[in-house]
Order: C-alpha cells, then structure tokens, then sequence
C-alpha cells in the first residue's frame, strides 16, 4: 500500500513541478506568439509543436541523446553543475514537461489571440507601462484559457509515458510514475496491482477535473 | 458660462497650439497631414470614412508609430524622429476614448475609474472626481459590471476614467458611432457641459456634421489623407470652396447671447455680433450663450429691407463672395453682417437679376434657425 502512495505522490509531485517549470516560459511564448511579429517565428512555431506530432517515444530519444552522459546539455550538466539527469527523477520532471509544453503555449495563445487589443491600448492610454498593462489586463483577461492550459498540460504530465520511459527508465522507487507502474506490473504479471494504480489513475484525473471546473467558474461569476 | 472645475494637464504652456505632421504610405492609404490646432476647446477632425481621422488620432497618441514623425502638444515634443524622440503612450498625459467599449470586463466600474485614476502623472493636477461623477451622471453605476451597462452609460464611464488620468489632451474617436440616436441624444449635453468645463483640449473625430456643429469650436476637414480645411467653426462652415463637403449642412454656426424672451409667443431673441435673430425656443436666462445654425438653403436676400413679410428675421448684411458650381441651379453667397458670416443659397437666376457681386449692401432673410445647445 505504501508502495502505491509512493507512485501516486511521486506522480502527482512530478507532474505538478513539470507543469510549474512551463508556467512561466509557456505564457511568455504564447504571449510573444500571439502579440509579436518577429523573423523566426515560423520556426519556434514548429519547434515547439514537434512533442505533439512525432511519437513520444522519439521525443524521450531526442531527450535521451541531448541529455546523456555525452549529450550536449548533459555534458554541462554533469560536468559544470555535477548533475546527473538521465534515470532519475529529474528526468521525469524534464519528459513530463517537455511533452506539456506545447499545450501550455498553444492555449496561452489562443487565450491572447482572444483578448481584443484596444483593451491594452486603452490601458497604455490611462497611463500604464507594458508590464503594467501585462498584469492588469493582459493576465486578469485571459486567466480563464491560461488555466484551461495548466490543466491541459497537467492532465498531459500525469499520463507521460513515452518519453519517460527512454529518458528516466523504470526504475523501482525512483522514476516509476502511475503510467509507467501500469505497464511495469502487467509486465510483471500482477494485474491486481496495476488495477489498483489504474483506480488511484482515475480518482487524480476526475480531481483535477473537478477542480479546474470550480476554478473557472468561480472566475466567470 | 459655467467656470472651469474640471483641471487637467500641466498649466504651463497649457495654450500653445498641438502641431503635427505625419506622412505614411500604407501601400494605396495616404496619410500626409501637417497641422497646428488651438490648444484649447474642441477641434473635429472630420471626414469620410478612410479620410485618415482614426490613424492621425492613433498616431498623436503614440498607438501608431509613424515614421519621421512630429508631434509638439502644450510646448512639450513628444515625438520628432529626426532627433530620435518617440514619448510611448504610457507617457504621454492624454486620455483616449474608442468608438468601442474599452472598459475592462474584469473590474467594476468604480475599480475601472481607479485604473485611470491611480496612474494619474505624478505633476498632473488634481481632478474633481465627484463633480466629474455627477456631471457624466455615473455615480449610481459605480457598482456595476461593464457588461451590464448600456452603450451610453459605458462611454460615460470611459470619458470619466480617461479624465481622471489628468490628461493634457483628450482625444475621442468617434465616440458616438457605435450609440443608436436616443443613446446619443443621452450623452450630447454631457460632452457639451464637458466642453465648457474642460481646460483642456480635446480633438474629436467624427463623420457626423451634426456632433460637430454642436461640440467643435475648430474644424478640420480631411480628405484622402489630406487636410482640406482647416479653421474656426462658423469661418469654415461657411467656407463658399468646401460645399460639397457638407452637402446639403452647408451653412454656418454662431454662438450668441440670449436677449429678451417673448413666452407669449413662444420667442427667444439672440444676439450676437452684427444683429440679432428671433427663434422659436422656450425660455431662457437671459444672458446664456446659446450656439445655433442657420443653413445655407435657409437664407435668402433682398436688396431692400422686405416689409409686409412673414420672416422675421432680417439681417443687414454685405456680399463677401459667390461661388457657383458650374450647371448648377443655384450659387451659394457668401455674407458678412458685421462680423458675423452666413451664407446663402440663392438661384443663379436671383443672382444675376439682383446683380450680387462682392460689395453689394442686402438683407440677408433667415427662414431658420436651429438651437444647437
């Protein structure tokens, strides 16, 4: 039992630092999207989409050659920070996030792209400056589809598995989420197990489920 | 005339003229405008659609960067690219109101003031904030949401929270376009006790020559992305080269002074500078300047004073200037009652019968006049 609490909370803690660690980058590039002309822009576009349109699997290989002992991130890592990434838990945290990223920034997008622009000029108008203006309008107006993408990107966390599994391993105790600890008992041949990983599953997913919904229409009201 | 409560802008320099001059090529929209106005009252910015009115206010705000741009507002240059000067709009002390709602839905209304009101400029004067309240009639929607507003009462708010900014200048794109006419008729006496209130300038845009004879002191016609005209009110509206600019509100206006009313006859006498007019309007204070129009198909003339006729108004007046359209019926005439122009719109035939050129001595006969405000 304490072995599934374990796997639920890493899980659940691994998911919820993924989608913090996006938070910040993610609505600053949908921003820069939605708001901003720029040369290169095509290309960060297509960039950030690619975790949505080759196999995760693929995406924890990139992960894998960049990140290892002889990648060009990894060698840094490990060698300037003394930070081992590859089979730990760090890189969960890195697969979760990687993968939730481009539906944190898409759905900051779309939220951005919805705000009519005269109220920011009307803002700059009354004598706000630009992060002014960011934080009292700009946020405030698109919270409601900002928050739509931490949940995306947090439902997304929980479920990772492909580029997980190439990245961090199944190891036991320490990078086995729910996702992985699925796989690995009926692997295993201990389906009572895996059900019971499959229920804690479903009981996280309608929570946060839930939540979200409490959360956006306590906005709206 | 009401004395001025409603403080805005630095006082020093508050007079000077706002000089521009902004050329852009938008691949077939020309903007190419170079323009001192008075930098006090109301100057309209008029025109068709696709005139430029929208882009030549966006860029005296600073929302639309035009390159070698120049911008001089109360003897402070906010922009002059050949020194590499561009103030960003945040900086620039003017309020601005769109001709949609730019409330934000996320605030009430009286959180909506405090946004403008909150980043008042930290030398900017003090503003009158409950005389501002009950003069736009806001006070009792200060806690509502933006959305539960009408059209009317949501430009209210946006001129409210723009004046409470303590701008140096408030410029207002088309304010009313979006209002149906009762919602119109709601907001027209505030932005006209507004205007007598108010020290500081406003430009209004507008292609509507109804609000601009009611609200503007100084006229701006734009055409093409050009200035057309550019003048007093009454001077240019009488402008004889500019008709077709007006169609069929060619005409002038004149502010005036009530004189005696005549209840029993449902009369109010105006004066103003070189005679008077008799109006059917309910009484009022003697002494109220009144603004009012007398279009250019409403005044006919004779050479001598007509007795026996039912107008009541006869103005002595002298011929300035005639101007007629080639094929057309009728030529417009440019008078001059002792400083205070009309023009009227007489056939070619009268014209040549009466042989009005400049100079000739008439009586100018005013079959209407329109109280204004």
């Amino acid at each position: 039992m304490s072995d599934l609490l374990q796997v639920a909370l890493f899980t659940l803690g691994v998911a919820l630092l993924g989608t913090a660690l996006i938070l910040a980058p993610g609505v600053a590039l949908g921003w820069v999207l939605a708001r901003r002309r720029w040369p290169g822009k095509a290309a960060v576009e297509t960039l950030v989409a690619l975790p949505l349109v080759i196999p995760p699997v693929a995406t924890g290989l990139i992960l894998l050659k960049l990140f290892g002992r002889h990648g060009l991130f990894g060698r840094f890592f490990e060698q300037t920070l003394g930070v081992e990434i590859v089979f730990t838990w760090k890189a969960v945290v890195l697969a979760t996030a990687v993968m939730s990223f481009p539906l944190l920034v898409r759905t900051a997008r779309v939220a951005f792209d919805e705000i009519n622009p005269r109220f920011e000029e009307a803002a700059r108008t009354l004598g706000a400056g630009p992060w002014d203006v960011f934080w009292t309008v700009t946020l405030p107006l698109g919270a409601r589809g900002l928050l739509a993408g931490c949940v995306l990107a947090f439902a997304r966390a929980l479920g990772e598995f492909g580029a997980t599994v190439m990245i961090a391993g199944m190891i036991p105790g320490q990078t086995i989420t729910l996702a992985l600890g699925i796989y690995h008992e009926v692997q295993l041949g201990r389906d009572a197990e895996a059900l019971k990983l499959l229920a804690i599953s479903v009981v996280l997913a309608f929570a946060a489920v839930w939540l979200s919904e409490r959360l956006l229409r306590r906005r709206t009201t | 005339m009401t004395s001025a409560r409603i403080h805005g802008g630095d006082t020093s320099g508050r007079t000077a003229p706002i000089r521009f001059s902004f050329c852009l090529d938008h691949g077939g929209f020309v903007l190419d405008l170079e323009l001192a106005v008075p930098g006090r009252g109301v100057t309209a910015l008029f025109g068709p659609s696709g005139a430029g009115k929208t882009t030549c206010l966006r860029a005296i705000a600073g929302l639309e960067r035009v390159p070698g741009g120049f911008l001089e507002v109360g003897g402070e240059v906010w922009q002059d690219e050949s020194r590499g000067i561009f103030r960003p709009v945040h900086r620039r002390a003017l309020g601005y109101i769109f001709q949609e709602t730019t409330l934000f839905p996320h605030l009430s209304v009286s959180r909506n003031l405090d946004y403008g009101r909150h980043r008042r400029r930290a030398n900017a004067p003090p503003v009158d904030s409950d005389h501002l309240i009950g003069l736009l009639d806001i006070g009792p929607l200060l806690d509502r949401r933006p959305d539960t507003l009408s059209g009317g009462e949501r430009q209210r708010v946006a001129i409210a929270r723009a004046l409470l900014a303590s701008p140096q200048l408030l410029l207002l794109d088309e304010p009313l376009a979006s209002l149906d006419l009762a919602r119109k008729s709601e907001i027209l006496p505030c932005l006209e006790q507004l205007h007598h209130e108010l020290e500081i300038p406003v430009i209004y845009v507008s292609h509507a020559i109804d609000e601009v004879v009611r609200l503007a002191d100084h006229l701006v016609l734009l055409a093409g992305g050009r200035v057309a005209a550019s003048g007093p009110l009454a001077e240019t509206l009488a402008r004889l080269d500019l008709p077709e600019a007006f169609a069929d509100e060619a005409g002038m206006v004149v502010e005036g002074t009530v004189g005696a009313s005549d209840p029993a006859y449902g009369l109010v006498r105006l004066d103003f500078p070189g005679g008077s007019v008799h109006v059917a309007h309910a009484a009022e204070p003697a002494g109220r300047r009144l603004r009012f129009q007398i279009k250019a198909r409403d005044v006919s003339v004779a050479l001598e004073k007509p007795r026996d006729t039912s107008i009541l108004n006869l103005v002595p007046a002298k011929v300035v200037a005639v101007a007629e359209t080639a094929g057309a019926a009728h030529v417009l005439v440019r008078l001059d009652a002792g400083g205070t122009p009309f023009v009227a719109r007489v056939t070619r035939l009268s014209r040549d019968r009466l042989k009005l050129e400049p100079g000739t001595a008439v009586w100018a006969q005013i079959k209407a006049v329109a109280v204004l405000a």
